[in-house]
């Protein structure tokens, strides 16, 4: 007798699931979804010197938000049609799982258990950084494994406190850890003298230091305890899409190799001598098209914020307060690990 | 209206569901259940799905596996090999740690403000609104980003203890430091040793029993701590023991013999004999490389967070105490006034047992809150449940659902437990109606 | 008749009390030195207030309101020889439109600005019933439209179906209860407005603009931030929980023991984990729950929770008031002939929401302190824009500033509306007696 109700209650609920599910959009191909919205969502750091943060009026500005801006300047032709999406290191990955950004730029260190347990791509190498320790030149230490017994502030929430836990049980050595939330709260501790030593990413470290009222106070131990690779990463399974970030980063560090710079594209795009320098550009070849956007993608890329030197110089490079040498991340022919594989 | 003389064997239909009232609440009732069934199984089955597509599983496993990572305040023994099940355990206890000291300072402070609150002294009065304002209406968030960065800016590093003319001392007999990693203060500890481990004297401690092995709900017992407490229960026994002979004699004879000596006696003659046996002394924090050692370290993050939820809970609860005693009516002070009762025992004697009746059960939710709110530990970088579990747990493994899943029936079961006390108290204080 | 007497005849002329007694000095001996106890209590008042002054006056002072970064007011606080250094506002005259607005663009600001005083507007009948006429009560239902349009943007079209929505929902009521009694008639003005909202409201919306483009700009939550996010939150997920609220208060109330079971689990539920775990929630888990494909953004997702969080708690407050109610009324709506749903509408809500409405500021101001939890999750809230401007190279290392002036903008707006609440008790119990 009562089933009848039953079925109605079913039937309604059906209904209302029904009416939700219309909703979803079905396209797997995140690139068609980013086109069709006209807007890259980019997830970025909600804060970081150097890397990504707002300015006074609104606009996102930093190292990784360029590797965005240059993504959408490829899909979208525009460098501005990027939705900025501040992430914590607790909510980057959900974010990016769950399909609320397109794509994670926000100095994430690749690592297998993020690529194959968490099921993301890592799609290169934006910056190779490494676990560094700052302290007060007041305290005479010049080594971390003279650190014994010292008090160190971290920051949670990222691969840097399984690091130093792993570095002070190989040593043997104890530590008192103390986890802190933001940069900036571990910077005023530090200061403020309530740990010996502050670790995080050696760029971090850089950058810390040229904010403090007196920089020359401090030294950067020579130790780097840990490989940090920081790259752009998507979710698994969309391989077109992955493709047109990894080979956006790398028309970016092969431009720099080539001398391809904002300032002289327009002239190289006229066409070359050079036929790597022609395919970029897309003067040559049919590249663009094989990746599913126009001939002109990566040049709209570069010109976006410049190649990956001038993106550097200009906001983590020595020229600004943060003052990073290239080190590492210059191009290989350098003596650095940045390493285009060739356009071909 | 429905009559009770519906005609017998009249056939039943549809339609009385929802007409008679006999079957409505029933038809109402199977419908909301069928509509709450419905919604748990589209989202069960929505997360399937989800999962399905992330490619992710629902497992516990990962509570099994090594945490990797260092956690400085700890009630129990810990170290980055232990589990992540161990690194929970260890979260919940500072929760609960915090959560138990947070209300009793909340408390004292609250009943303290409250009262002066309504004393006649017109500047200690004002003094008290504008801190229960200032902290009422100032998010508990800031307030515990405050009082860090206060103990951070004002306290003095280990360092400034240092030196030939050192700018900090240590207080109380140079047993107890103040610094802005922490306070230090000294521990009991139980038969000297030298260097080498071997006793100096043959009046030592029992040592630890070990519970559970390995497992990650392992944990040591001090014997010391057990005999010390066996002894004082008794002692308080015997003491209760010569209250009864004396009652039973002031009752007999009118004069009741001195016997508070005697009552002291029982308790701490013993207690300082065993004791002594097992070569009980403080051991005093002292300064060892980059930091201070031995001694008890109670964590900035720790005394950060404790203090202000207690100062932002107290706010509150000074409100509910005022509350309290203004609820009694001016007649029974008046009354205690008429029999001699001199102002102070008024409020101890009269005000106060009535006012608690009205106080306790708001106070009770203020304790919940209080317990609530510790889950901002986070922010100063206590480790707490959230900031074991729902942090770097769930951020190392990526196990969302599971954490957070966890955490919150944890804080859910504490928050029942506390409930569940209110009522046993509410019951017990209920007015009996005679 | 003699001209003496045995006692005077005429009063003595009034004498000045003692100097000790009036004046400053009887104030103070009367309110700050009447005993040994309270004279200690003045004199430990006194040292306090001073030392607290002492450190931060001096701070306080400092002519900085027009430096560019940290270092220049460094070199500013540095000229004036100050010892302990000084604050830098600098800071604040840069950012505190951002710390204000978030990102929400710059000449569209006169839209929160609007929808934030309508919205004093739209309370005013509701909070002070005898100042303002009972028609403006149609401007606050009005503004339950127009506020979210006001702030998201996009076609008029959609707040105005929308709105349909309830009307919707009456006429139906009218037909079913005619034709099918009054509990179907209830479910139908349940129902009708939720399938209308998510079936209808879009493709008609689209259809109309398609023919008659009317709107304003379209602007994205995620560029709301700052105080506007705080108070957006708050407003919107009290509006809402009003609604599930005395829903919930009504199910906890019930007869029917499965509906108050229900109720009752999910009020317990929702009351005994903290707000913390409840936007971990929003943040990671809701888009897990909802059907693939569909996406939230995490504005909306927190909106969510922080509503269900906010409907637990006003449940509790609405119980209160039904609670207080005398059992009289319930008897006398019982004795008219009321259905169950008459009565509630009729006699008891009206009553019991208006001896709830000190309650539901309290849970307001709870829950519009407890939005700076969202910095947690990455929001862009006022503490969570610190963080953004302290990244900021030329503002790293500023602390007080930025939180002192958060905590005053806080301050400023719960303590004027807790003053409210207090009043509006204090009119309440003169009424009730």
């Amino acid at each position: 007798m009562k089933k009848s109700v039953f079925v109605g209650a079913l039937a309604t609920a059906g209904v209302i699931a029904g009416a939700a599910f219309a909703q979803m959009d079905d396209s797997d191909s995140t690139l068609a979804a980013v086109q069709d919205a006209g807007v890259l969502k980019c997830g970025v750091n909600s804060g970081l010197t150097g890397f990504a943060a707002p300015d006074a009026n609104g606009r996102w500005e930093g190292f990784d938000v360029a590797v965005c801006r240059a993504v959408a300047a490829a899909v979208l032709s525009d460098p501005e049609a990027v939705e900025f999406v501040p992430t914590t290191p607790k909510t980057r990955f959900t974010a990016l799982a769950s399909g609320e950004v397109d794509l994670l730029v926000r100095n994430t260190t690749w690592t297998l258990t993020r690529d194959v347990d968490l099921k993301f791509t890592f799609l290169g190498v934006n910056y190779y950084d490494g676990q560094g320790f700052i302290v007060p030149k007041a305290l005479g230490v010049s080594s971390a494994k003279e650190l014994d017994g010292a008090t160190v502030c971290i920051q949670t929430g990222t691969t840097t406190e399984l690091n130093l836990a792993d570095f002070f049980r190989v040593n043997n050595i104890s530590y008192e850890p103390v986890p802190i939330e933001t940069n900036a709260e571990a910077q005023q501790q530090y200061l403020a003298g309530a740990c010996d030593t502050y670790t995080t990413d050696a760029s971090g470290l850089a950058a810390t230091r040229a904010s403090f009222e007196n920089p020359g106070d401090h030294a950067i131990l020579p130790e780097i305890i840990s490989k940090e690779p920081l790259g752009p990463l998507v979710r698994h399974g969309d391989d077109e899409w992955a493709d047109i970030v990894r080979w956006t980063l790398n028309a970016l560090i092969a431009a720099e190799e080539f001398g391809i710079t904002s300032t002289n594209i327009e002239e190289l795009a006229n066409g070359t001598d050079n036929p790597e320098i022609n395919r970029i550009l897309g003067t040559e070849g049919t590249m663009g098209e094989m990746l599913g956007l126009d001939a002109e993608w990566a040049m709209r890329a570069i010109m976006a914020e410049g190649n990956y030197g001038e993106i550097f110089e200009k906001n983590i490079g020595e020229s600004t307060p943060i003052g990073l040498a290239r080190g590492l991340n210059a191009q290989w022919t350098d003596g650095g690990l940045l390493y285009a594989p060739p356009f071909r | 209206m429905t009559t009770v003389t519906q005609p017998e064997g009249r056939s039943f239909r549809l339609s009385m569901l929802i007409y008679d009232s006999r079957y409505r609440s029933a038809t109402i009732q199977i419908v909301a259940l069928i509509g709450f069934l419905l919604l748990i199984g589209w989202l069960v089955s929505n997360t399937a799905q989800n999962l399905a597509t992330l490619g992710k599983s629902v497992g516990f496993g990962f509570l099994g596996e090594p945490a990797g990572y260092d956690i400085n305040q700890r009630l129990l023994d810990y170290d980055s090999r232990d589990t992540h099940a161990r690194a929970g355990l260890i979260g919940l206890l500072n929760t609960l740690l915090v959560a138990v000291a947070g209300c009793v300072l909340a408390t004292i402070v609250g009943v303290i403000v409250g009262v002066l609150r309504l004393s006649n002294n017109w500047l200690v009065a004002r003094l008290m609104t504008v801190y229960v304002e200032m902290f009422r209406n100032v998010p508990v968030l800031l307030w515990i980003v405050f009082s860090m960065a206060i103990l951070i800016e004002t306290l003095p590093p280990p360092s400034a203890f240092r030196g030939d003319e050192p700018s900090a001392s240590m207080l109380v007999g140079d047993s107890v430091a103040l610094t802005n990693r922490g306070i230090y203060v000294p521990e009991p500890l139980f038969g000297r040793v030298d260097e080498e481990g071997n006793a100096l004297s043959w009046r030592q401690g029992l040592g630890d029993v070990h519970l559970f092995g390995d497992s990650w709900i392992r944990f040591d017992v001090s014997l010391e701590l057990i005999v010390i407490l066996a002894t004082l229960i008794a002692g308080i026994m015997v003491s209760g023991l010569i209250k009864t002979r004396a009652d039973r004699i002031q009752n007999a004879t009118g004069l009741r013999p001195t016997t508070w000596y005697w009552r002291a006696g029982v308790i701490i003659v013993p207690t300082a004999i065993v004791l002594w046996l097992m070569g009980f002394y403080l051991g005093k924090p002292e300064l060892r490389g980059f930091n201070f050692g031995g001694g008890t370290h109670l964590r900035n993050s720790f005394i950060a967070l404790w203090l202000a939820l207690s100062l932002y809970t107290a706010a509150f609860i000074a409100e509910i105490v005022r509350g309290g005693i203004l609820a009694i009516s001016k007649g029974q002070t008046e009354a205690a006034a008429a029999l001699g009762i001199r102002p102070r025992r008024i409020m101890s004697l009269v005000i106060l047992p009535q006012a608690l009746r009205v106080i306790i059960p708001p106070l009770i939710s203020q304790y919940l809150n209080l317990t609530k709110n510790s889950s901002l530990a986070i922010a100063v970088g206590y480790m707490d449940l959230t900031g074991t579990l729902m942090g770097i747990t769930l951020n190392q493994t990526g196990r969302e659902l599971e954490a957070v899943m966890m955490t919150m029936l944890i804080y859910l079961g504490i928050s029942l437990l506390i409930s569940a006390g209110m009522n046993v108290y509410n019951n017990s204080v209920k007015l009996k109606e005679r | 008749m003699a001209d003496y007497s045995y006692v005077r005849k005429e009063m003595l002329p009034e004498r000045e009390p003692p100097a000790s007694e009036v004046g400053v000095i009887g104030w103070l001996r009367e309110n700050l030195f009447s005993g040994w106890f309270n004279s200690i209590l003045t004199v430990v008042s006194v040292v306090l207030i001073y030392l607290i002054l002492a450190a931060i006056v001096p701070w306080l002072w400092s002519p900085t309101w027009g430096a560019g970064s940290l270092s220049e007011c460094r070199d500013i606080v540095a000229e004036l020889g100050k010892e302990h250094g000084g604050a830098c506002y600098g800071v604040i005259t840069e950012r505190w439109q951002q710390l204000l607005f978030g990102f929400y663009p710059e000449e569209l600001r006169w839209r929160p600005i609007l929808t934030f005083v309508g919205l004093f507007v739209a309370l005013a009948p509701v909070l002070f019933t005898d100042a303002f006429p009972r028609k403006m009560l149609w401007f606050t239902g009005a503004y339950l439209f127009l506020a979210p349009w006001l702030m998201w943007g996009g076609p008029i079209w959609t707040p105005l179906l929308v709105a349909a929505g309830p009307a919707l929902g009456f006429v139906a009521f009218r037909f079913v209860a005619r034709a099918a009694g009054t509990l179907a008639g209830v479910i139908a003005a349940g129902l009708v407005p939720i399938l209308w909202w998510l079936l209808a409201v879009g493709p008609v919306a689209g259809a109309i603009q398609s023919v008659v483009p009317l709107g304003i700009e379209l602007v994205e939550s995620r560029l709301f931030g700052g105080f506007m996010l705080s108070v957006w939150i708050g407003v919107v997920a009290i509006a809402i929980s009003l609604v599930l609220g005395v829903v919930l208060a009504l199910g906890r109330q019930s007869d029917l023991m499965i509906v108050k079971y229900l109720s009752v689990g999910f009020i317990e539920f929702i009351r005994g984990v903290p707000l913390i775990t409840l936007l971990f929630v929003a943040s990671t888990l809701l888009n897990i729950f909802m059907p693939p494909g569909t996406n939230f953004d995490i504005i909306l997702r927190v909106m969510i929770m922080a509503t269900l969080f906010a409907s637990a708690y006003i449940a509790e407050v609405v119980r209160g008031g039904l609670a207080a109610l005398p059992r009289g009324q319930y008897e006398a709506a019982d004795a008219l002939g009321l259905d169950y749903w008459k009565a509630q509408r009729l006699v008891i809500l009206p009553q019991a929401l208006k001896i709830s409405i000190p309650g539901i500021v309290s849970t307001f101001i709870g829950l519009f302190k407890d939005t700076t939890l969202v910095s947690i999750i990455g929001l862009l809230d006022p503490i969570g824009l610190t963080g953004s401007i302290r990244a900021d190279a030329n503002w790293n290392g500023i602390v007080w500033e930025l939180y002192g002036f958060i905590a005053l903008l806080f301050f400023l707006s719960c303590f004027s509306m807790s003053r409210y609440s207090m009043w509006l008790e204090k009119k309440l119990r003169t009424e009730h007696r």
